[in-house]
């Protein structure tokens, strides 16, 4: 390992192996953190167009959208409309678990379903195969809901995927059809595709069911995907607290529960990046508030959960919840406590998504373990710097060529959860309403925030670091593992989980207990590589 | 069960794949690509292609991918990609320092006619392109064929890139077809053995399944080099093995440089094997004692054994080149194969998998998907799947042992370290075979029945 240089000191030596055009650009996008008051924090360039060829970690709007948000929901059957590839590389891959209620009900998830558009397809256009398609699907599935996620050449050749599900709608009303302009192109990341993906859910689905669950405290969870089962387990928790949790989206979800959405109280925000369309456009439709929350670490859980029972209020919530957290505690202070002695002090780097980059700090916070660089691979600024700086963004073309719905009171379904008088008390206790403060107020200062990570920049830091730990994505796990670096995988958890609520936290506590304090990475290097290269004894020895 | 919506009956589809028994062409060419020594694979599309092939072979071998992409906006994709393409190849000479870049193109920049030789000339005139720096090229529109077909295409875009003319060698090209590392290191070991001098197209053994060193090295050992690729033009022959993933480069250096080739049958199981190595003793190699001994071998435990096998029934789901010899080296140990489903197009398929069977009572389907697999099981069950790793859905609903083999592999290891092909493949494969289905025998047979010696 190189001597430890400063942030600032290290931005300079890799700003300079840059070209000069790319180098301009990179040093926008990588920060020395500096916070000053009123959680003021310099600017981030973000959500702007990757570098072409600079092996760039991110994806595309199809993924951000039928993989990210679409994806977990088991009951709305999915047909990608394109060449074969984007279905089958989207095909269970994201391991979102779901648990349909009863044996025989419906379960899309395990199928991948395709146009397979052919030659003749983009020569000759592709909504008749699409339309038959429908057909086919309806036949064999019996699906409530439909949605078609197109691919780059369906924009291309002009397909008008919406005017299929029209059509097929008119064909099949009990079927709710719905196609998403998801194309690979649009936007620069997957987040183009979270957008299209809410735009959607929130025009043609939420507000159709009038389903409304029992319970007193009824809301949402936005922007948690159940990766590794940490919807069961936030579930779980919600229930022994005495909540009633109406619709995830999207994690162990069902078309019914997005359908009815509206039929809650409050809506809080897990993933800010992927979902805060929805509950803006919720909060202006239905009047539902939101606030930003999270499951990730036990102490954000606890927080998350005491912020739930403050906003509905009672008494009785408030002390249930309590006990909640002082059960659960007691369990999770055990193994930190023990595991803290062997972490802390050590190191970590995360890249990944547009908010766990943000959450998993804190739960590694948690075990003493320090964050020195960290970044978000799709996320726009408001996930950095905070949404404060909203009105300061400037709508760039990629940005522009994503519509944004205008969206307005409903007449008959608008309807205030609180008084503004309410909500005004309840901000004086801390809560703070449609906002989220961003990852870099949370950062200590001369720390590296870097958005879109290069491979260049990420073998230059694991270089220059050597982290104790570096949490990233399935593409970047075995560049570094090669290093000799343990790599968490946060977007697929490398397969275990959960990781969200108490025993989430635990079982992560003692993954990455395991994975920097393991024997096997010393044994890398053979043992003969130390020692001499005489192999015989001296006379004397 | 996790496929609770195949119903048994089949309806024939004409429009929907449900389950796909195959992916896109990109994929493919990326694969073949990373089989240069120093080369950089790089795709001309949309950023979303690369990731999801970078992380798909990365799931697949657990090591790393590395490739570039143009990351086409909305703009690239009405006004042409060259901007971004002229643009990476800067970035990725810089950055990067490949000897070599494969470009492969994507239904996007396809679907929008992007002219890539023209702006790999553009970006030579305006000296982007480093000296001693070759950039090589491959259409793969994914509209076209599969990810076998992606391979065959890059392969013959290499040979289009590289092979010259010379006074005519020694050695040989082998094709190797789109198979794993250890296949490409175990046909290079029996060449070798037989005192041929092989040049493979191409060779990802020590790419793909490289050592832990505590060092990361983004271009590995392994790789076939730019010297041996320059030779293909004036070898002594070519061997493709698999007529779909390696005709197309063996056709091109034949129909260019006059290098004649011979296609086989992927050298998977005895026969095929045999084939490989009476082709590698026609090129003037000498069999040695070592492949007669590897031979015995294998047929010392297939005869031991072949009690196992006999009247068993298996379905088989993968690439076509790869199926055809899994037909026939599964027949000869005396299974009854009954279901061949690929995903890849191609009208001759059906043809060469009844001639492999040796019969024509055997479903058998191209341009098919698992869904439709799943229900021929279900019609008439099987004792034995043959697929790669989303075979594993039927597996466990229909609790039907399987051996894991093709692309992609995401649950397991092996298939980057120990080869399929040649005796050993074959001794190899037998292994895995009969222990799945022990492990069954042994697991629902009654107690009194429960063997102790097998």
């Amino acid at each position: 390992m190189d001597e430890v240089k400063s942030g600032s000191e290290i931005k300079q030596e890799v700003t300079l192996t840059y070209p000069t055009k790319v180098a301009r650009k990179r040093s926008r996008q990588f920060i020395v953190n500096e916070v000053k008051q009123d959680e003021d924090v310099p600017e981030i360039m973000a959500n702007v167009r990757t570098i072409p060829g600079v092996i760039t970690m991110r994806g595309c709007a199809y993924a951000g959208c039928k993989g990210v948000v679409l994806g977990p929901t088991r009951d709305v059957l999915q047909i990608t409309h394109g060449p074969i590839g984007c279905a089958f590389y989207s095909w269970l891959t994201r391991r979102n678990q779901t648990k349909p209620y009863t044996e025989d009900a419906p379960n899309f998830m395990p199928y991948a379903l395709s146009t397979d558009m052919r030659d003749e397809n983009i020569i000759f256009g592709g909504e008749k195969k699409l339309k038959k398609a429908i057909e086919e699907a309806i036949a064999i599935f019996h699906p409530k809901a439909i949605g078609i996620f197109s691919t780059c050449p369906v924009g291309l050749i002009g397909d008008d995927v919406h005017a299929v599900c029209r059509e097929m709608e008119q064909k099949y009303p009990d079927v709710n059809i719905f196609g998403f302009s998801c194309e690979g192109y649009k936007g620069v990341s997957q987040s183009a595709g979270h957008h299209v993906a809410n735009n959607k859910i929130f025009t043609d689905v939420v507000g159709q069911s009038d389903l409304k669950k029992n319970g007193k405290y009824r809301f949402n969870l936005l922007g948690e995907y159940n990766i590794g089962g940490d919807a069961f387990e936030i579930e779980r928790i919600f229930e022994k607290a005495g909540l009633t949790l109406h619709s995830t989206f999207s994690g162990n979800s069902t078309y019914e529960e997005f359908a009815s959405a509206q039929n809650v109280d409050l809506n809080v925000v897990m993933c800010h990046r992927s979902i805060n369309y929805m509950a803006e456009m919720m909060e202006k439709k239905y009047g539902i508030p939101w606030f930003k929350v999270s499951f990730i670490g036990a102490e954000e859980t606890a927080k998350s959960l005491r912020k739930i029972a403050k906003y509905f209020g009672d008494k009785e919530l408030i002390d249930k919840v309590e006990n909640v957290i002082e059960e659960e505690m007691k369990d999770v202070a055990i193994v930190r406590d023990k595991i803290k002695d062997r972490c802390n002090g050590k190191t970590a780097m995360l890249f990944v998504g547009g908010s766990r980059a943000h959450h998993y700090q804190d739960i590694l916070h948690e075990i003493g373990i320090k964050t020195i660089a960290a970044g978000y691979e799709f996320a726009h600024r408001d996930d950095y710097e905070g949404r404060k700086i909203l009105p300061d963004i400037k709508v760039d073309a990629d940005t522009r060529n994503i519509e944004e719905l205008t969206v307005e009171a409903d007449p008959v379904a608008y309807r205030p959860r609180k008084t503004r008088e309410e909500l005004e008390n309840l901000t004086k206790e801390g809560i703070r309403f449609s906002d989220y403060e961003g990852m870099m107020s949370k950062m200590p200062n001369e720390t590296l925030i870097i958005d879109d990570l290069n491979h260049h920049e990420m073998d230059f830091l694991i270089e220059k670091y050597h982290p104790d730990l570096f949490c990233a994505g399935i593409k970047e796990k075995y560049v570094v593992q090669k290093y000799g670096v343990p790599m968490k995988q946060l977007h697929s958890y490398d397969y275990q989980g959960p990781y969200a609520g108490f025993k989430g936290a635990i079982n992560f506590y003692n993954e990455i207990d395991r994975m920097v304090n393991t024997k096997i990475w010393a044994m890398i290097k053979a043992p003969w590589h130390d020692e001499p290269q005489l192999t015989a004894k001296y006379g004397w020895e | 069960m996790l496929l609770r919506h195949t119903p048994d009956t089949i309806i024939e589809r004409e429009a929907l794949t449900v389950q796909p028994a195959k992916t896109c062409q990109p994929v493919g060419a990326m694969y073949a690509a990373l089989g240069i020594h120093r080369c950089l694979p790089h795709s001309h599309g949309s950023q979303g292609c690369c990731a999801y092939h970078r992380s798909s072979l990365t799931r697949h071998y657990k090591e790393p991918v590395m490739a570039g992409t143009s990351s086409f906006t909305e703009g690239a994709s009405v006004f042409g990609g060259q901007a971004n393409l002229l643009e990476a190849i800067t970035n990725i000479f810089t950055l990067y320092n490949p000897d070599v870049l494969a470009i492969h193109t994507t239904c996007l920049s396809e679907t929008i006619g992007d002219d890539v030789p023209q702006i790999v000339a553009k970006a030579r005139e305006e000296g982007r392109v480093p000296e001693g720096k070759y950039i090589i090229r491959a259409s793969t529109p994914s509209y076209i064929g599969s990810h076998v077909i992606g391979y065959a295409n890059m392969v013959k875009g290499i040979v289009e890139g590289f092979s010259e003319r010379g006074k005519t060698g020694r050695h040989v090209n082998i094709i190797p077809g789109f198979v794993e590392p250890p296949d490409m290191a175990e046909i290079k070991r029996l060449a070798k053995l037989t005192g041929i001098d092989p040049v493979l197209l191409t060779d990802t053994s020590g790419v793909l399944n490289g050592p832990q060193t505590g060092h990361y090295e983004m271009y590995p050992k392994g790789g076939t080099t730019i010297d041996n690729l320059k030779r293909t033009g004036y070898a002594k022959a070519t061997i493709a093995l698999g007529p779909i993933a390696s005709g197309l480069g063996a056709k091109f250096i034949d129909t260019k440089y006059g290098v004649p080739c011979e296609t086989l049958n992927l050298p998977i199981g005895i026969r095929a094997t045999d084939k490989f190595v009476e082709a590698l003793k026609r090129l003037g190699g000498v069999i040695d004692d070592e492949i007669e001994y590897e031979r015995g071998q294998l047929m010392d435990a297939v005869t031991d054994m072949q009690q196992y096998f006999y009247q068993k029934k298996v379905a088989l789901v993968g690439d076509p080149d790869q199926l055809v010899s899994f037909t026939e080296f599964l027949t000869d140990l005396g299974f009854s194969v009954r279901h061949v489903i690929t995903g890849t197009p191609g009208k001759k398929f059906v043809g060469r998998i009844k001639d492999a069977a040796g019969t024509d009572q055997i479903n058998v389907r191209e341009a098919s998907d698992y869904f439709y697999l799943h229900q021929l099981i279900k019609n008439e069950k099987v004792d034995l799947i043959i697929g790669n790793t989303y075979a594993k859905y039927i597996s466990r609903d229909m609790d039907i042992p399987l051996v894991r083999t093709g692309f992609p592999i995401y649950d397991r290891i092996g298939h980057q370290y120990f080869p399929t092909v040649g005796y050993k493949g074959a001794l190899l494969l037998i292994e895995k075979i009969l222990g799945v289905l022990m492990d069954h025998q042994d697991r629902y047979c009654p107690e009194e029945q429960f063997e102790l010696v097998m």
